[in-house]
């Protein structure tokens, strides 16, 4: 009922708001994908990635390289950075899953900056700093509005084929890697197996937002593969609530609208944005969504 | 210690543009250095003390206040000290270049071998050799086992994060004349930083050694040899090792 409500509200909100609020909302969703994919590793896996952009980076980068300078067309390109993406993610999760905690952390980290690197240098394949433009939108979709639908119903098949993931009996054994790696894997689960999968998964979902990423600007900067790029995702997560389904996509709209919003009167983003990381881990560890149930938990039982 | 910490890049180039700043009152590269240290070391147990300290154990929260002291730091240097690269001077007596052998060295960066040479041996010998260094160890090793035999854990931890971000500070000053400081200097050494630690092995000095050799090495001879994959060459090694020898390659415990 609840969520009939909100799909309906958010049919409606392009008849309403404005292009702006429109193509913000888009961004917003794009973001929230994002977000939701690093979610499956931090809260359903406990294992803190810092080098997610990669998969949003390198399929919006594979999508564009392929559309520029081979020409193929979206039908193929598309899939093809997916696929590309998706089997890097597995590669990338053979090296950094020999650790855990600080260690993948450091690892994811330190393979993200190699491709970040390598963006940035590799001028003759990626222009450098210059970006990547003259890059176009499947099926035509230049306005905001239609732009929009596409995202939300990208959007909206995302989040629930990842809320099915985490509710199947696998992501069940996800958050028993998660708090009990040794007794589950004395019950004969194969914990590295479980991560592995978890991380391609995670992976396949982060350069879906990349291909919406692109999609949506027409252009791709090394900056989308970059640390900070990775933190904001994180950050929403953790803003939001990391381990809850709802939790990233609030957290996404909140980084987003501080984003756009803040930064439209403030000149120094970096700073404040400096300060919303220390804010937030200090005072409000777990969360937002965490905190505004048991907000709402302490009110009901008090009426 | 255990802490994840992403804001060494950013002390690196804050002592880089306080020892800009010293230089311009005071013309000696050495004691910028000092002071610079001191001032980042004062930032580092202000940090480590208020901050750092409420989140023992919890590794992401680590991270993100680092992180986020990082950006916070970077801005701040871009307001104060502009966009523009600001070189340091190479110090008088040392801008002759070495002949050793026939072979021309720039005397500068022979004396900056040396003396991360005499550093590392002298915090080889404070960490291994001295009472105080005992007492670290057995602090980061088992806390609560320490404390209860009263070492004054909190205060040392404290310590030990000033000495360290003290040297990324004054490290950020010798660096200075042969890379300047630019914005932009934090996030390219955070990586070098990290590789080296997690080449080496976290928690050995003799690690941190070996590492910074080889990433040294790789790094100067890629950028020479395929500039364009310098990058990618820099993390080879690292690769390689963590898939043999996932704690690194003097590491006592995995990372």
């Amino acid at each position: 009922m609840k969520l009939a409500a909100l799909a309906c509200l958010l049919v409606a909100f392009p008849l309403v708001g404005g292009e702006f609020y429109v193509n913000l909302a888009s961004q917003i969703f794009i973001f929230a994908i994002f977000a939701a994919s690093i979610n499956l590793l931090l809260g359903y896996g406990g294992l803190a990635t810092l080098g997610h952009a990669s998969y949003l980076g390198i399929a919006a980068y594979l999508s564009a390289l392929l559309g520029l300078k081979l020409g193929l067309g979206h039908w193929i390109s598309a899939p093809l950075a997916l696929l590309g993406t998706t089997l890097m993610a597995g590669v990338f999760g053979l090296i950094a899953l020999r650790a855990t905690g600080l260690g993948f952390l450091m690892l994811t980290l330190a393979l993200s900056q190699v491709l970040w690197g390598t963006a940035y240098r590799w001028v003759a394949l990626t222009d450098g700093d210059n970006g990547l433009r003259g890059l176009s939108r499947p099926f035509h979709l230049d306005d905001a509005a239609s732009f929009y639908y596409f995202a939300l119903a990208v959007t909206a098949a995302s989040l629930w084929l990842m809320a099915r993931f985490v509710g199947s009996p696998f992501g069940a054994a996800l958050r028993g890697t998660r708090d009990q790696p040794r007794r589950m894997s004395a019950l004969g689960h194969n914990v590295w197996l479980i991560r592995w999968i978890s991380f391609v998964y995670a992976g396949f979902w982060g350069a879906v937002s990349g291909l919406l990423f692109v999609y949506y600007h027409k252009y791709i900067h090394p900056i989308s593969l970059s640390l900070t790029n990775s933190a904001e995702g994180l950050l929403a997560v953790i803003a939001g609530g990391s381990g809850t389904l709802a939790g990233p996509v609030v957290g996404a709209a909140i980084v987003m609208l501080l984003k756009n919003y803040v930064s439209a009167y403030i000149e120094r983003w970096n700073t404040l944005l400096g300060l919303v990381f220390v804010l937030i881990v200090v005072f409000m560890p777990d969360g937002v969504v965490p905190g505004v149930k048991r907000l709402w938990l302490r009110f009901a039982s008090r009426t | 210690m255990r802490i994840a910490n992403l804001t060494h890049g950013a002390l690196f180039m804050l002592g880089a543009y306080i020892g800009v700043s010293i230089l311009k009152v005071v013309p000696n590269l050495w004691l910028a250095a000092l002071l610079a240290g001191l001032a980042v070391a004062a930032f580092g147990g202000l940090l480590e003390k208020f901050i750092l300290r409420k989140l023992a154990g919890n590794i992401l929260g680590q991270v993100l206040v680092t992180l986020g002291f990082a950006y916070i730091i970077a801005d701040l240097c871009l307001v104060v000290w502009g966009g523009d690269p600001v070189p340091l001077p190479t110090p008088q007596f040392l801008q002759q270049p070495l002949r050793v052998a026939g072979f021309a060295f720039p005397a500068y960066r022979i004396a900056v071998v040396v003396l991360s040479v005499l550093v590392g041996i002298a915090l080889y010998l404070l960490m291994e050799r001295t009472r105080l260094g005992a007492m670290i160890r057995a602090g980061v090793d088992d806390m609560q086992m320490a404390r209860a035999v009263g070492i004054p854990v909190s205060k040392l931890f404290t310590l030990v994060f000033c000495l360290g971000a003290g040297l990324a500070g004054a490290g950020g000053v010798i660096g200075g004349p042969i890379m300047s400081a630019y914005p932009g200097l934090d996030a390219d050494m955070l990586p070098l930083a990290l590789i080296v630690v997690i080449l080496g092995g976290v928690g050995s000095l003799v690690g941190a050694f070996a590492g910074s050799f080889i990433t040294g090495f790789v790094y100067t001879f890629g950028v020479a040899l395929f500039p364009q994959l310098a990058y990618v060459i820099l993390f080879l090694p690292m690769i390689f090792v963590m898939a043999f020898r996932p704690r690194g390659l003097f590491g006592k415990f995995a990372a």
